[in-house]
C-alpha cells in the first residue's frame, strides 16, 4: 500500500493506523427567508494531514471553533468529509457505506467530553455497555453480561452496579461507564473529545491515569483532543496544533512544548496559567516569557488569506496574506516536528536539536 | 490593625430540600482587604459560589438559612434590608458571572445594559449614562467603544462578552468584585488577556477582588491570599505563596499533585485524589476530608473521624488538619 508520508526510518518505518490527507468538512450557511439557499460555507476542516500509529497518543489541540472535534467526528465516520481522504489500516475509508465501515466501527470507538448527555438516562449501566456487542452481533467467550462485568471491574466500577441508571453515578464514575463502553469492542483506536474537561480536577486526574493504563495494558492509540494543553502533554506522545481548521505545527510532545516554531503554538504556551512545579525545574524548561495575543479567532466561514493566523500574529508581513505557509520540516527542527509559519520562532532551547542552519537557532 | 473591608465570620448556608438539609456553607470565616485579591479555590460544589452569593445577599430567604456575619465596610449584610442590599449591590459590591452569553439580556443593546446600572445608582440622565457605557468599554478595551456600544451581546464574541460584564460591574467603581469562575468559558489566548485586564484595573482603582475558581493556575496568575474550600469548609488559608509553595493540607496536596503542569518534568504520574466529594446533606463527621485522606492513621484515625479540626493558626497560613507541622513536612518530601 502507499507508503508513508514522511518515510521515516526506524520503528515508526511501519504503516500508520489512521492516515488523514487533506481532509476537508465544510458546513454550509444558509440564508434567505422562505427559500433556504447556500451563502456561504464553514471552513470547519479545511485540508489537514494527520497520522496516528498503532498504539501511540495524537494529541489534538487548540482553542474552540478550531476545528477539533470536527476532525475527531470525521475520524469516527459521524460527518461525512467534503474533500480528503481517511486512511484506516490501510483502507481507504474516506466514503465507505454503512456495510463497509461495519467491520471497522467496532475498532473506532469514541469517548464524549459531557459524561451527562452521551449516557440515555433510560438505560442501566448494564445496558448501555452491552448496546454496541448488540448492534455489531458480537457474542465474547463467556457471554455478554460476563463481558459488562469485567468491563466494570476494568474501568474500576463494582460490577454488582449493572442494574443502576446513569443517574445514580457522578461525573467521574459516568465518565468510567463512557470508558467502558468504549472498550467493549476491543477498539484499535479511541477518539476522546475532551473526555476529562468536564471534570473536576482531582477526579481528571483519576480519569487520566485510567486512560493511560489502558493503553499501555490494552495498546489501544488514541486521537486525544483537548484544549487543557497540560492534560495534552500528560497524555500524549505527539501533538498537533489546530487554529481555524489547519494544523499549524505538529511533533513530538517534547519538542512542541520545549521547542514551539508556531508563533500560535509559542503564545498558547505562554498563556497557560501555571502553578510552577519548582522553581528549580521550571528554569530548566527555560523562563516563560508572556506572549498576548490581541483580539479573538476570526470567522472561519471567511477565513484570512494566506496564513489564517496573520491577523492575530505579532510576525505578520505581506507574505503572510499572499501565500499559505505549508506544514514542512524547518532547519532546526527534528524529524517529524513540521510547522506552517514563513516566520517561525527561534528554537527556544537548541539541546538535542538538530540544527542544520546556526542562523536559524 | 484597621477592620478589614469585607469581613465573614462564621457563615453557615443551608438550604432545605427535599432530600434534607443541604450544609453548602459551614462556619466559614475570612476577611479580604482592599486593593488584594483572595482566590477562593475548590471543587463542583465546595461552596464557594453559594458562600458569594450570601455576599451579594442574592440567596432567596424563603430556602435558604443563613447565620454567621458579613460585614461589608463595617456595615452587617446578613438580615439587611432589600433597600440596603439593592443600594450596595453596584455601587460597593458587584459581581462577574462564568457565562458572560446567559448573564446578558439579548434584548437591550451592551451600552444600554451598562448604562442602566449606572442611571440606577446616580440619577445620571440617558446620556450621561451613554457616555459612561462607552467610557467603561474602552476601558475594558472593546476597541471601538463609540460603535460597538450599540451592538446586541450576540455581536460580541466570548472574551468581548465577559469584558463587557467587566465593564458593567466596574461602572460605579464598586469597592469589592466578585468573579465567579470569570475565565473558565473562554480559551485560554483570552483568559490571558482577561486575567490581565482585571489585574490592571486593580491596579487602577484598588478595587478588592474575591477570584472564585477551580483551576490553580488562575490563582497562582492573580490572587495575593488563598483559601481552599472543601465540603463548604475552609481547610486551608494563606497567602499565594504559602499555600501553593508549601502547602499543608491533604486535600491542597491531593489537588497539586492531580494537576498535570507545563513545568513539571514530563512523566510525573498524577496522584489523584480517590474517591469522591462528599454529599452535601450527608457530610462525614469529623474532617470532612477524612474518608479520602491517606492520613488518617498518622493523625489519629479516632480524632479524624470524630472530631472536626478548626483553622489553625487563627491568623496566616492556617489549615485544618490534625496532622502535626512536623509530620506534614516530613510527608510533603
Amino acid at each position: 500500500m502507499k507508503e508513508t508520508g514522511t518515510g521515516s526510518a526506524a520503528g515508526k518505518a511501519a504503516e500508520p493506523l489512521l492516515e488523514l490527507s487533506g481532509l476537508e468538512k465544510h458546513f454550509p450557511v444558509t440564508g434567505g427567508f422562505v427559500f433556504k439557499r447556500q451563502v456561504g460555507r464553514v471552513h470547519a476542516v479545511d485540508g489537514i494531514d494527520l497520522t496516528v500509529h498503532a498504539g501511540e497518543t495524537l494529541g489534538l489541540v487548540g482553542e474552540s471553533g478550531c476545528g477539533k472535534s470536527t476532525t475527531g467526528r470525521l475520524v469516527a465516520r459521524l460527518l461525512e468529509p467534503t474533500g480528503g481522504a481517511i486512511r484506516y489500516g490501510g483502507r481507504d475509508i474516506t466514503h465507505a457505506s454503512r456495510r463497509e465501515l461495519k467491520p471497522i466501527r467496532s475498532e473506532i470507538q469514541m469517548i464524549f467530553q459531557d459524561p451527562y448527555s452521551s449516557l440515555n438516562p433510560r438505560h442501566t449501566v448494564g445496558g448501555i455497555i452491552r448496546g454496541p456487542m448488540e448492534v455489531n452481533g458480537i457474542d465474547p467467550p463467556g457471554g455478554r453480561d460476563r463481558r459488562v462485568r469485567e468491563l466494570l471491574e476494568i474501568v474500576g466500577l463494582n460490577p454488582e452496579h449493572y442494574n443502576r441508571f446513569p443517574h445514580e453515578f457522578s461525573g467521574g464514575q459516568r465518565q468510567r461507564i463512557g470508558v467502558a463502553r468504549a472498550l467493549a469492542l476491543n477498539p484499535r483506536l479511541i477518539v476522546a473529545d475532551e473526555p476529562v474537561s468536564a471534570l473536576d480536577v482531582s477526579i481528571q486526574a483519576q480519569v487520566v491515569n485510567l486512560l493511560q493504563a489502558l493503553q499501555r495494558e490494552l495498546g489501544i492509540a488514541f486521537l486525544f483532543i483537548a484544549h487543557d494543553l497540560a492534560v495534552v502533554r500528560h497524555f500524549s506522545q505527539r501533538v498537533a496544533v489546530m487554529y481555524l481548521g489547519k494544523i499549524v505545527e505538529v511533533a513530538d510532545r517534547d519538542s512542541l512544548y520545549r521547542r514551539p516554531r508556531h508563533p500560535y503554538t509559542h503564545a498558547l504556551l505562554s498563556a497557560v496559567p501555571e502553578v510552577e512545579a519548582d522553581p528549580a525545574a521550571a528554569s530548566t524548561a527555560g523562563p516563560r516569557e508572556r506572549i498576548r495575543l490581541a483580539g479573538d479567532v476570526p470567522s472561519p466561514i471567511d477565513p484570512p488569506s494566506g496564513c489564517r493566523f496573520r491577523t492575530r500574529c505579532w510576525k505578520a508581513q505581506e507574505k503572510c496574506a499572499s501565500e499559505e505557509p505549508p506544514l514542512v520540516r524547518l532547519e532546526g527542527n527534528r524529524e517529524g516536528h513540521l510547522t506552517a509559519c514563513h516566520f517561525p520562532e527561534a528554537p527556544t532551547v537548541h539541546g538535542d536539536d538538530v540544527v542544520l542552519d546556526p542562523a536559524l537557532a | 490593625m484597621s477592620t478589614p473591608f469585607l469581613s465573614v465570620r462564621d457563615l453557615t448556608v443551608d438550604f432545605h430540600t427535599e432530600d434534607g438539609v443541604v450544609h453548602a456553607v459551614d462556619g466559614l470565616s475570612f476577611d479580604v482587604e482592599k486593593g488584594t485579591t483572595l482566590g477562593i479555590v475548590g471543587e463542583s460544589g465546595s461552596g464557594k459560589s453559594v458562600t458569594n452569593l450570601a455576599v451579594l445577599g442574592l440567596h432567596n430567604p424563603e430556602t435558604a438559612k443563613i447565620s454567621g456575619e458579613i460585614r461589608l465596610d463595617g456595615e452587617e449584610l446578613i438580615g439587611a434590608s432589600r433597600s440596603t442590599m439593592e443600594r450596595l449591590r453596584g455601587n460597593k459590591v458587584a459581581m462577574i458571572f462564568q457565562d458572560p452569553l446567559t448573564s446578558l439580556s439579548p434584548y437591550h443593546t451592551i451600552g444600554r445594559q451598562i448604562g442602566e446600572v449606572f442611571r440606577r445608582h446616580t440619577g445620571a440622565s440617558r446620556a450621561a449614562s451613554r457616555d459612561r457605557a462607552i467610557e467603561m468599554l474602552t476601558r475594558v478595551g472593546i476597541p471601538q467603544p463609540k460603535v460597538r456600544v450599540d451592538d446586541y451581546p450576540h455581536q460580541f464574541s466570548g472574551g468581548m462578552r465577559q469584558r463587557a460584564m467587566i465593564a458593567m460591574a466596574l461602572v460605579c467603581d464598586p469597592d469589592l468584585l466578585i468573579a465567579d469562575e470569570p475565565t473558565t468559558a473562554l480559551d485560554v489566548t483570552v483568559q490571558a488577556q482577561i486575567l490581565d485586564l482585571l489585574r490592571d484595573l486593580q491596579e487602577q482603582t484598588g478595587t478588592a477582588i474575591i477570584m472564585i475558581t477551580h483551576d490553580l493556575g488562575v490563582v497562582a496568575g492573580t490572587a495575593h491570599e488563598v483559601l481552599v474550600m472543601y465540603a463548604g469548609r475552609a481547610v486551608e488559608r494563606g497567602t499565594v505563596r504559602e499555600v501553593l509553595r508549601e502547602p499543608r493540607h491533604p486535600y491542597t496536596w491531593g489537588l497539586l499533585t492531580s494537576m498535570p503542569r507545563l513545568s513539571a518534568p514530563v512523566d510525573v504520574p498524577l496522584l489523584p485524589v480517590r474517591g469522591t466529594p462528599p454529599s452535601l446533606v450527608n457530610v462525614p463527621p469529623g474532617c470532612p476530608f477524612h474518608p479520602r485522606c491517606d492520613y488518617t492513621d498518622l493523625a489519629g484515625p479516632e480524632l479524624c473521624r470524630s472530631e472536626r479540626p478548626e483553622l489553625s493558626p487563627h491568623r496566616g497560613h492556617g489549615d485544618a488538619c490534625y496532622l502535626t507541622l512536623a509530620q506534614k513536612r516530613e510527608i510533603v518530601r
